[in-house]
């Protein structure tokens, strides 16, 4: 237990310390070197990174947007030997900054066909930063299942084979196991993977890289898995100096835990990840959150005997709670269901499962189960199954496309997850997602595939009235995945001022007064209510404020769950300039790191655009609030672009992006005719 | 030999408390860089989680006394029908396994309660662990007074065994002379 006053500080207070004298080539933070694979020729190669496209990108997410820019001109499919899976710490990851464990995942997806980027927990990325990397750039394909084995200065292409079929879990088991080296890392895919099926995930342990199918492309690529051991180093600028933030950030942790925000739910009142593994309550999601195919709200849902019943449930599978790599948060769980294998969970996908099939708990933890062996992500992967049977009912899919399938409606789901991963019969239309699905089965499907972004599945949440925050964070958010956009700012206003006054009062994470002033005079009904208030520049500003922390986390490979997500995170715009500072030497401030997040941001924008991305696709689905109001919509997104620099197609304009110092890209879209040439 | 008064340093483990972080190891590491935090890395640590999170085995274990041989007869547990593996609870730093030994010279780490001028209120490993698994306590004690082997001596020691002497003295000489 940290010795602590519980101080509500997480920022300032730097001490002062002399920078160490390394030679010219000691890199901090980050290792300097990245490791390009070449699968269709069996080729490794050890490459020392430029430090400007540190200084410019950060690392992490930022640095895979780039070699994405760089190098893979618009029209490459993402199943094309020629588009790269990059898997990359952040700069911070591998420190000993709480919680900078995030793998970031980055390729182009198949469902989307957009530049996918999903982040993962756990242990990986540390340990690559210990082997010596900071990415693994993966090309080409191989003829023959392999997995890669990154020890040190040691990397061996291996031969996977006999791990043909086998569940992600269990792949990271054997593979461990052969190797005879138990702390080895593996992120690994399972059948779905192999499949190519468009919403694979990379499952690592507790952790998954989930979303925009990357599982697909890893193993279109015919790569298993990659495992990875460390014993090397990672490097600090300003030792003393950095190591007083990192024992505010814990102290600050310790002050959050003891002081839960007032007045949300007990979901939301936390810092971490959704607690999902540890409460019980799940009053909030189960009533708020829709059924079924993303249809049906269940507003009396939740009732004392439910809440029993979940809780023996949870408490008769759930082991531990555990954490990832130097973070005390304990947002996953050990989960052994009895009969069935041991395996990890974390978040949402509790609850994805059972509420997609409207059933309980017993079912969701038996379920995930072998959803998690198999490597398909929580949120996609129910709903498409709803969806399925949706169109059954509706007559759309009759008997004989569904030749087989059980009638008891648990049965149900487990028979077409077992379809969709091996891609037969009808598995085979489904494991291209809901969008793509709809427009094979045609006969009006498309209507049912009603709950996407950017042709990607998104949470169950169906409202009433519109919300301009949320309007612009669903329309625009590249990650397409609201969670990964939102955070900071409450999600609806407080009942009453005082409520109000009370929260403000230690928001120190604020980047400047005036969100305070918004959230005090949002109103839950009155003049000063959604979908007026907050008014449209707010609107810009909060929505630009939530998303750049996100960036920068994904940058740094801090884990979400400390610092865009909750409220009131122990990272934020004011400390985080100071521990970038003092653990990579390079000074940073305020600034400079929201100019590096916007660089990024506008970055991957431009990658989307260059793919075809434009005004059209940034909406959200059509019955996400039933109360619309167009004009006002409109408004709020020409606005929102003019803020961000783009012009009224969402294309970031020539000037701003030569304030970022990204001509390249313009040069690029004047010569593509994407914006008018001089 | 005499008596003398010595404070006793005890780190009670509760492994039911441990929710497999590692922040021991990274700060334990980071801690006994040289300058101190200039740099971290578990396989130094002088904590080490050993764990198997599908078995749902967590075990901080930390690095004791260097051993020149491994032991004769082994111990294998079962706890709450929990298997752990030969050598899990053992402290030593030892040939038969590759923990507690520093990743690149191969000599042995061992826990020094994070001795520090002016001493610190609790080892870091204990600071860093927020689930409380690991809590220090001291008390005083009476006992008798020891010969404590200092770091040059252990590592010493180690090469000694592993090459034999006539090695040490040959290279020593070669080293003075070099410089
Ligand atoms: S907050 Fe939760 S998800 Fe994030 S690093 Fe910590 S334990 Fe992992
Ligand atoms: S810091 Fe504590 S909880 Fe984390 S691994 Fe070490 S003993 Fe376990
Ligand atoms: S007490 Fe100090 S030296 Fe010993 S394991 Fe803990 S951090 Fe390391």
């Amino acid at each position: 237990m940290l010795l602590g006053t519980g101080e509500s500080s997480a920022g300032g207070a730097a001490g002062e310390a002399e920078m160490p004298g390394g030679g010219l080539n000691v890199r901090y933070a980050e290792t300097g070197y990245n490791l390009e694979i070449d699968l269709a020729r069996g080729n490794v190669e050890r490459v020392e990174t430029d430090p400007e496209l540190t200084r410019l990108h950060l690392g992490g997410l930022g640095t895979n947007a780039r070699l994405l820019w760089d190098r893979v001109p618009p029209e490459v499919d993402p199943f094309s030997s020629d588009n790269p899976l990059i898997f990359s710490a952040g700069l911070l990851g591998g420190t000993p900054a709480p919680g900078a464990n995030r793998t970031i995942v980055s390729t182009f997806s198949p469902q989307t066909l957009l530049m996918a980027y999903s982040m993962m927990g756990g242990f990986w990325a540390p340990e690559l930063k210990h082997a010596g990397y900071d990415k693994v750039i993966i090309r080409g394909k191989s003829p023959d299942l392999v997995y890669l084995w990154i020890n040190n200065g040691r990397v061996e292409i291996r031969d996977a084979r006999h791990l043909h079929g086998k569940g992600a879990i269990e792949t990271a088991e054997i593979i461990r196991r052969e190797l005879r080296e138990p702390n080895a890392q593996v992120a690994a895919i399972g059948l779905a993977g192999e499949n190519r099926v468009y919403f694979a995930s990379i499952e690592h342990g507790r952790s998954s890289a989930s979303r925009g199918g990357i599982g697909a492309v890893m193993g279109d690529k015919g790569l298993k898995a990659v495992a990875v051991r460390g014993t090397r180093d990672v490097n600090i600028a300003r030792p003393a100096e950095f190591m007083e933030h990192c024992n505010d950030v814990l102290r600050y942790i310790q002050y959050r835990e003891a002081n839960p925000i007032k007045g949300v739910p007990p979901i939301l009142a936390g810092i971490g990840s959704p607690q999902e593994m540890a409460i019980i309550d799940e009053e909030w999601h189960t009533t708020n959150f829709t059924w079924g195919n993303a249809r049906t709200r269940r507003k009396d849902f939740w009732t004392r005997e439910v809440e029993e019943k979940w809780k023996e449930s949870q408490e008769g599978v759930r082991t531990r709670l555990i954490s990832c790599y130097n973070c005390p948060m304990k947002c996953g769980a050990t989960i052994s269901v009895p009969g069935l294998p041991t395996y990890m969970m974390k978040c949402y996908s509790k609850l994805t499962y059972t509420m997609a099939a409207f059933s309980d708990l017993d079912f969701g933890f038996r379920i995930a189960q072998r959803a998690t062996e198999y490597g398909v992500d929580g949120y996609s992967t129910p709903q498409v199954m709803a969806f399925a049977l949706e169109l059954y009912e509706a007559g759309i899919l009759t008997g004989s496309d569904l030749a087989g399938m059980p009638h008891d409606n648990e049965g149900r789901f487990f028979w077409l997850l077992d379809r969709i991963v091996r891609r037969e019969g009808i598995g085979d239309v489904l494991a291209d997602g809901t969008y793509w699905a709809a427009r094979r089965i045609g006969n009006g499907a498309e209507k049912f595939a009603h709950n996407n972004i950017k042709k990607h599945e998104q949470l169950p949440l169906k409202l009433g009235m519109l919300n301009p925050v949320y309007f612009l964070m669903y329309s625009t958010g590249e990650k397409i995945n609201i969670t990964q956009i939102e955070g900071q700012f409450p999600q609806a206003p407080f009942a009453t001022r005082e409520e109000r006054e009370d929260f403000v009062k230690d928001w120190i994470q604020v980047p400047d007064e005036k969100f305070k002033q918004y959230f005090l005079d949002w109103d839950p009904r009155g003049e000063r209510s959604i979908p007026y208030y907050p008014t449209i520049e707010a609107s810009c500003e909060i929505v630009d404020w939530q998303e750049r922390m996100h960036y920068i986390d994904d940058a740094l490979g801090i884990c979400a769950g400390l610092s865009s997500f909750p409220l009131k995170p122990p990272y934020h715009i004011h400390n985080f300039p100071p521990i970038i500072s003092a653990a990579t030497g390079m000074d940073i401030d305020e600034a400079g790191l929201t100019k590096a997040a916007r660089r990024n941001r506008t970055l991957i924008r431009a990658v989307n655009v260059r793919r075809g991305m434009r005004r059209a696709d940034d909406k959200p689905p059509e019955d996400h609030w039933k109360k619309r109001f167009p004009e006002l919509e409109a408004e709020l997104l020409d606005q929102y672009y003019k803020f961000k620099g783009w012009n009224n197609q969402g294309i970031p304009t020539k000037e701003s992006l030569q304030e970022l110092d990204m001509d390249y890209v313009s040069g690029d879209f004047e010569q593509r005719g994407i914006i008018a040439s001089e | 030999m005499s008596k003398i008064r010595k404070m006793v340093k005890t780190i009670k483990i509760d492994v039911d408390k441990c929710n497999g972080c590692r922040a021991c190891e990274v700060i334990c590491s980071s801690f006994h860089a040289t300058p101190k935090y200039s740099s971290n890395n578990p396989a130094r640590s002088r904590i080490r989680l050993i764990r198997d999170p599908l078995k749902d085995r967590y075990l901080p274990v930390y690095a004791g006394e260097y051993v020149a041989a491994e032991c004769m007869g082994r111990d294998k547990y079962i706890i709450d029908g929990k298997e752990y593996e030969e050598c899990d609870f053992c402290r030593a730093s030892c040939p038969s396994r590759g923990i507690f030994k520093d990743p690149d010279s191969g000599l042995p780490l061992k826990c020094d309660m994070c001795e520090d001028d002016p001493a610190l209120k609790e080892p870091l490993c204990v600071q860093w662990c927020l689930a409380d698994a690991l809590v220090y306590e001291e008390r005083e004690e009476e006992v008798e007074e020891e010969v404590k082997l200092g770091d040059v001596e252990v590592g010493l020691q180690s090469l000694l065994d592993k090459y034999g002497l006539s090695e040490i003295e040959d290279a020593f000489t070669r080293i003075s002379r070099k410089n």
